[in-house]
């Protein structure tokens, strides 16, 4: 078994205070490996979205532990952990988060532009990327004159456009029809996966489970139980 | 970092409502604040014309003087006394005071007449007509080319008036530094002959216009002016003094004061409200950047960087108005009394730069305690 691009051990978080404290994750372990797509599926209220927010270096655990290749990254500073997000981890977001005042090539270029590359070469290079999830042509227009599709590409090229080693998507296909959301997601595991990657997806979609490599079933803050995916 | 500037300048001026209004509250505020204090500071030059355009290091005076304008006779053995104190080079007297001037349409004009000590003519304007001896021919008088001049009738050399039912004549034309408050003309003349043409009474002399030996006997010099029951000020403490007078004891002070607050309040409210709008607006695009990796002293960075760009634009921008405004008004009122001074912009600056502060602190409040998670989570 290859080392895992992720391991999560025994992670417990809890929200709230008072008799309105609950725990929103009870001791999840978790390994992703790179070059593989996990999902992670469950009801609302189910943890998912917490545990992937854990995992990706943007919400603290109350216990446990998270290496990421190998290094712990609960025990980064502020900083540190800024860093790691920007140089490891890939967004993309449920409603894409797109600034809709800059162009997509913007847009696309924002990870370039906080690590610190020259504005110029960083629009060129984010053109590129549009290029890549097919939006040649598109890198002037704002966000606005875009379908959703094309938004979630946007989005898409904005989180590769940084070389991540992991990319986070959040309920991918909840803003797009059926077979918008299965081209896209067909289109990452084909443009987007590969062995130096891993790539986690939190989804209620059954349809696009076909992509997956394995499936990571979960309530009420546990694992429930682990499937292949169509992909395996 | 300048990638972030940048990103942090298109986020601002492509929103281009919220950058016009920001724009518009900082302008606003920036161009009330310098124009009342360019009027104010306008009006204090004005009224501290003669000490000016006299230009006397020292300026003796009874102790109940306020103001240049409202002088109280001193009587001759003053003069006597501060030449034979200690480290005065020399002291002249000085008169001024109102006079009627009659014109050739028959029409009545009030004058300012300042009379010249005649041995020396210390004070003397600058004459861009005319020669300064002929001060000393019968009737001579000599008017300054202001914005009051036309108020003669645009004499010249030669123009012959009445004033105070006595023959005057005008032997030349002068220039000086600044005009006077009150919007009537300047005549210069000798002491003498301002004694001989205008009403006095009991005590003649206005000023004691003194020149130290040197500089540090202008301290020497007040002590001994106190000490005969007099006022001594140099130059600069006597403008201050008048100047304090209109703000402690005329309501110009306190309308300068709310009007320069409410100014500021206006603009720190549309500014601040704008801003503060335009961060919550902005607020899950600031919770993205963090998440994708941006560190909370970016966000500051940004942020501050919007606000110091808003309120400089403003800035400029307010003062180009303002200095516009004046110039306009100049057209049509050669004696409006505004002028922008250094203090007035240091004031705008300051005014601007604590908008930008105050706008900032609440949206990097804001931002700062958004969480990545927030994203997220919707």
């Amino acid at each position: 078994m290859p080392d895992p691009a992720i391991r999560a051990t025994g992670v417990i978080k809890w929200f709230g205070e008072g008799a309105a404290r609950t725990q929103a994750l009870r001791g999840v372990s978790v390994d992703a490996y790179f070059g593989e797509m996990l999902y992670i599926v469950g009801p609302s209220g189910s943890g998912k979205t917490t545990l992937l927010s854990v995992l990706s270096g943007i919400l603290r655990p109350d216990s446990g532990s998270v290496s990421v290749e190998g290094s712990e990254i609960w025990n980064l500073g502020s900083d540190k952990l800024a860093d790691f997000r920007l140089h490891k981890i890939g967004f993309v977001f449920q409603d894409f988060h797109l600034f809709p005042r800059l162009s997509t090539a913007e847009n696309v270029a924002i990870p370039l532009i906080l690590k610190r590359r020259n504005w110029k070469e960083a629009i060129v290079e984010a053109t590129k990327y549009l290029d890549i999830v097919g939006l040649k042509g598109r890198a002037g227009l704002p966000p606005v004159k875009l379908s959703g599709g094309e938004q979630q590409r946007v989005a898409i090229a904005r989180a590769i456009a940084g070389q991540p080693d992991i990319l986070i998507m959040d309920e991918p296909t909840a803003s797009l029809d059926g077979d918008t959301g299965q081209a896209i997601v067909g289109f990452v595991k084909q443009n987007v996966l590969n062995d130096k990657r891993c790539i986690l997806i939190v989804t209620h979609d059954d349809r696009i489970s076909q992509f997956a490599s394995r499936i990571l079933t979960m309530a009420d803050g546990v694992l429930t139980g682990t499937m292949k995916g169509g992909a395996a | 970092m300048t990638g972030i500037l940048k990103l942090a300048y298109k986020l601002l001026v492509n929103d281009k409502a919220k950058f016009t209004a920001l724009l518009v509250g900082i302008t606003f505020a920036v161009f009330l604040i310098i124009q009342m204090t360019a009027m104010f500071a306008g009006t204090m030059k004005r009224a501290s014309a003669t000490v000016l355009n006299l230009g006397a290091s020292i300026w003796v005076m009874d102790p109940a003087v306020q103001t240049v304008a409202n002088t109280i006779g001193m009587p001759d053995y003053v003069l006597d006394a501060v030449r034979s104190m200690q480290g005065v080079s020399y002291a002249v007297p000085v008169y001024t005071g109102g006079a009627l001037v009659k014109l050739a349409d028959g029409a009545y004009q009030s004058v300012t007449v300042i009379g010249l000590d005649d041995t020396s003519l210390f004070g003397r304007p600058e004459l861009i007509q005319g020669k300064i001896e002929d001060i000393y021919g019968e009737n001579a008088f000599i008017v300054v080319e202001d914005p009051e001049f036309r108020k003669l009738g645009n004499p010249h050399v030669g123009t012959v008036f009445q004033v105070n039912d006595h023959r005057g004549t005008i032997v030349g034309i002068a220039k000086v530094a600044s005009s006077g408050l009150f919007g009537v003309p300047t005549l210069y003349t000798t002491y003498e002959r301002a004694l001989q043409y205008l009403p006095n009474p009991r005590f003649t002399i206005s000023y004691v216009l003194v020149e130290p030996k040197t500089p540090a006997d202008a301290a020497r010099i007040k002590q001994q002016a106190r000490a005969l029951g007099y006022l001594a000020l140099t130059k600069d403490e006597f403008i201050d003094r008048i100047t304090n007078f209109y703000i402690y004891q005329t309501g110009m002070g306190t309308n300068l004061l709310i009007m320069t607050v409410m100014s500021f309040i206006v603009g720190l409210s549309i500014s601040g409200q704008t801003f503060y709008t335009f961060v919550l607006e902005n607020l899950d695009k600031f919770g993205a950047l963090k998440a994708i990796g941006a560190k909370s002293r970016e966000l500051i960075f940004m942020i501050l960087f919007q606000t110091s760009f808003t309120a400089l634009t403003g800035y400029g921008l307010g003062i180009g108005m303002c200095a516009i405004l004046i110039r306009l008004a100049r057209i049509r009122l050669p004696d409006y009394a505004a002028m922008i001074t250094y203090w007035n912009l240091a004031l705008a600056l300051v005014m601007s730069v604590i908008i930008a502060a105050v706008s900032s602190y609440f949206g990097i409040r804001k931002v700062l305690r958004i969480e990545p998670f927030d994203i997220f989570r919707g």
